[in-house]
């Protein structure tokens, strides 16, 4: 799954055996993450909850075509639904957890539905504006949420499985049962973007008006799509108030829906595991530069200055366009100066052409 | 038999300015028919209206005996009406496959299946590939459209259109802006399907020799009406088209 490279090109022969090899490494990498003491689990689990969070997001930035700039109220509905429910209501981890993500998904619907039939800096404004309704009752309903102190009031039960109990309230299993989560809703992202669907969801990023002409009404697979990832950006949530112990309003504040986007834009939009590297990196070098400094914005805007003028594609993106054009010059160094498509790649000239060169896989 | 396509009265106005202004137009199942007149005669408005783009403002469209006047684009696809617009519309940072496969997953059903993979359905990829071959684009399959030439992307257009699978086609202007070879590979094209596949075209075409050539019959429309509707031998003896028209050009 690592080398899967570009939202359109699925892994083939020899590349999907090795996406293969490299997906497993991955998880064995992952799975040992704990090993590296009490801090590598905490950083890891909340890095992994935002690479599900900018995954979800990435459905709809990177394949749909919409720049949803209210992830957050899918999130912050995740976090405290969970944390109401485990107050209020239940003592079962897997029921409020359920009951999070439904809630979320219904407000995806009531959201998407009023924002999915406007285009582009429309659509952003309209899922920013519903965005901030949702702060806004998060901040001010204080008897019921917290208000600006966060809801705290809740303990974390154990996960019951069949055969296993997860303490839930230790971070080793914690970690564990979020890569769990994670790694399941990150490979359901995967096979939706490969199937019919998923190319549906392309055209409509490509061409809307062309897929009426098509025959698809356009306004429902882009709710499809918004209710999909407003489900998974619930997920992300509802497994972020039991690790931090608060259902905080910075979790629906805007600059939560902004650090999908930012992440986004460090891995690479054009590349499905993007959105995870950009994630990844965003959290870890939060964590460094602010050791030092409290201007950690300052350091992201210089790194995002830096990658958007030089590297448009991302660092994950770049990394991908850059490996057959290296592994061509290695085989014979005049292949660099082949002509055009005639190994389906495309010049850098092209702006989005890295995202269109395709093979099939047989 | 009633026609495949039946115009009555249709009229759409934009404030003050009538577009279309009561136009009737029968097209019968299998023809091939061109609609032509000056700059501003409405002709693409009315390919809007019975593509569903607009709403008419007065009258009715009926397509294979339905009333469709006001149905929404996705819709009339479905019932078999399918269109290329003026300035190409396709999926140009997706390979010619993907454009046509797009096409395809939805005329075959296929665009809820969100578990399958797209590139493991083999009749998916049998059914894009035969209407590649028909339109003589099976060779550029896997190559980006934008890499293509403006001659090709236009082909790929009645690629995307052929997978719908439609009994009526609309195509505005096909050959806008082709040099001469590509306008005749197009012409070519054109006549072909309409040979092989028995499907129903309308086209408007500002280039004569291409409408006087392969059309049996000519649809002149002017201010927003038909002005004449004949063979191509009675369009160039009407002395009003002569007037209105063929005179402006010569």
């Amino acid at each position: 799954m690592e080398r899967s490279a570009g939202p359109l090109r699925p892994a083939a022969g020899r590349q999907g055996w090795l996406a293969w090899v490299a997906g497993i490494a991955a998880l064995a990498g992952l799975a040992a993450v704990p090993r590296l003491g009490l801090f590598a689990a905490y950083l890891g689990t909340e890095i992994l909850i935002a690479v599900l969070f900018a995954q979800s997001f990435h459905l709809l930035f990177g394949y749909t075509g919409l720049l949803s700039f209210g992830q957050a109220a899918f999130f912050g509905m995740g976090a405290y639904g969970v944390a109401v429910l485990l107050r209020d209501v239940t003592q079962s981890m897997a029921v409020a957890m359920a009951g999070a993500v439904a809630l979320a998904a219904l407000c995806a619907l009531v959201i998407g539905f009023l924002s999915v039939r406007r285009d582009e800096i429309f659509f952003s404004m309209l899922t920013l504006a519903f965005g901030m309704m949702v702060y806004t009752v998060a901040f001010q309903w204080r008897s019921f949420t917290g208000g600006s102190d966060g809801l705290t009031r809740f303990e974390v039960p154990p996960l019951n499985l069949l055969v296993a109990r997860v303490d839930l309230g230790d971070i080793e299993q914690y970690y564990y049962f979020t890569l769990v989560v994670v790694v399941l809703g990150v490979g359901f992202l995967w096979r939706l973007v490969q199937s019919p669907f998923g190319q549906v969801l392309v055209g409509l990023r490509e061409n809307p008006q062309r897929m009426a002409f098509v025959g698809v009404h356009v306004a429902r697979y882009r709710l499809a799509a918004f209710v999909v990832a407003g489900a998974l950006s619930g997920v992300a949530g509802a497994l972020m108030s039991p690790f931090a112990h608060i259902a905080s309003p910075v979790y629906v504040h805007w600059t939560k829906s902004a650090e999908p986007v930012l992440m986004t834009l460090l891995g690479g939009s054009r590349v499905f595991l993007g959105p995870a590297v950009g994630a990844a990196l965003f959290l870890y070098l939060h964590n460094l530069v602010t050791q030092y400094t409290d201007h950690w914005e300052v350091v992201l805007g210089g790194i995002l200055l830096v990658l958007i003028l030089f590297f448009p594609d991302g660092i994950l993106g770049s990394l991908v366009r850059a490996y057959p054009r290296w592994k061509a010059m290695k085989r014979e160094p005049a292949a660099a100066r082949r002509p055009l498509g005639a190994r389906g790649g495309a010049p850098a000239s092209l702006p989005a052409a890295g995202r269109a060169s395709e093979r099939e896989g047989r | 038999m009633a026609a495949l396509l039946s115009v009555r009265g249709l009229v759409k106005e934009f404030g003050r300015l009538r577009a279309v202004d009561g136009v009737d137009l029968e097209v019968e199942e299998g023809e091939l028919t061109a609609v032509i007149g000056p700059n501003g005669a409405g002709k693409t408005t009315l390919y809007n209206l019975i593509t569903g783009r607009y709403a008419p403002t007065a009258g009715s469209i009926r397509f294979r005996g339905r009333e469709v006047a006001g149905l929404a684009p996705p819709e009339l696809v479905r019932l078999g009406i399918g269109r290329s617009f003026q300035i190409t519309n396709v999926f140009p940072n997706l390979t010619v496959l993907q454009n046509v496969r797009i096409a395809a997953i939805v005329q075959m059903g296929r665009q809820r299946r969100w578990w399958q993979r797209v590139d493991h359905d083999a009749e998916l990829h049998q059914a894009c590939m035969a209407v590649l071959r028909q339109v003589g684009l099976d060779g550029l399959a896997h190559r980006p459209v934008n890499t293509l030439s403006h001659g090709d992307r236009r082909q790929v257009e009645v690629a995307i259109v052929l997978a719908t699978r439609p009994k009526l086609v609309l195509l505005d202007e096909p050959t806008a802006g082709m040099n001469p070879a590509e306008t005749r590979r197009m012409v070519e094209l054109i006549q072909r399907l309409h040979r092989e596949t028995g499907t129903t075209f309308l086209l408007t075409e500002h280039d004569m020799e291409v409408v006087f050539s392969i059309c049996r019959r000519i649809v002149v429309m002017h201010r927003g009406r038909v002005l004449a509707d004949g063979s191509p031998e009675e369009i160039r003896r009407n002395p009003e088209v002569r007037a209105a028209y063929l005179g402006e050009v010569a």
